[in-house]
């Protein structure tokens, strides 16, 4: 996927904006390029856990939709782990098209920002692929 | 009538569909009774051990989280809208709180 660096930022500012507590949102995108990121609540107000606000996560999902877009990735943070999915997170991926993004600020200072398809139905060593994030030009 | 909106990612266990009308439904609870009786396959994908709700599963009525209004005895009437839709969750942690 395709991510500008003023998104990538913007997705780094939140996860720091919410620390201790994990961060989450949606990416929508046009084909495999974001176009815009959505900060959502996490409900859970949690450091190792997040559920996105269901009230929230709805107007999200049809504002993406009357914009046009897709629902590119749905990303939260990590904040003292690495950017890749936990069990919970291969356990609660109940959407299989779409991406899920995490952002890891355990290294504050080098944020890491990793994408993977996940497919909960799969066994474990078989359920995330990753997806290379490209974080190019903005303008290009 | 109801109308119940279904997310791609339950509508193999519905036979494709996006919307099932259920009919007579006064609260969430029997919209969702009538909807499992239609595709049981749902049952296993959205509702609780206890009978209730799947923690990570969404119900809205005409775009109202139920969590927030009567919950599963919130009532429904004729032309309302249900939508259910599998929670944005996850976390860093394996072990869940019951």
């Amino acid at each position: 996927m395709e991510l500008a660096p003023e998104l990538a930022e913007q997705i780094v500012a939140h996860a720091r904006e919410a620390f201790p507590n994990e961060c989450c949102g949606m990416i929508a995108g046009e084909g495999g390029r974001a176009v815009r990121v959505h900060p959502a609540t996490n409900a859970e107000g949690s450091p190792f856990m997040y559920v996105m606000d269901p009230k929230e996560q709805l107007e999200i999902m049809d504002g993406i939709d009357e914009a046009g877009h897709d629902l590119l990735a749905i990303y939260h943070s990590h904040t003292r782990s690495a950017a890749y999915p936990s069990r919970t997170d291969v356990e609660l991926a109940f959407f299989p098209n779409t991406l899920y993004v995490i952002v890891s600020i355990a290294d504050d200072d080098n944020p890491d920002i990793r994408a993977f398809h996940i497919d909960r139905t799969k066994e474990p060593e078989e359920a995330i692929t990753e997806e290379p994030v490209e974080i190019g030009d903005a303008t290009a | 009538m109801t109308t119940v909106r279904l997310p791609p990612v339950l509508r193999q266990a519905a036979g494709g569909a996006r919307e099932v009308e259920v009919e007579g439904a006064t609260t969430v609870a029997e919209a969702l009774d009538a909807l499992y009786d239609q595709h049981p396959t749902l049952r296993a994908q959205i509702q609780a051990d206890d009978g209730g709700l799947h923690r990570f599963v969404n119900v809205y009525l005409n775009d109202e989280d139920v969590r927030l209004l009567g919950w599963l005895d919130t009532e429904v009437s004729e032309g309302d809208t249900l939508m259910i839709l599998p929670a944005m969750a996850g976390g860093a942690i394996a072990a869940l709180a019951a």
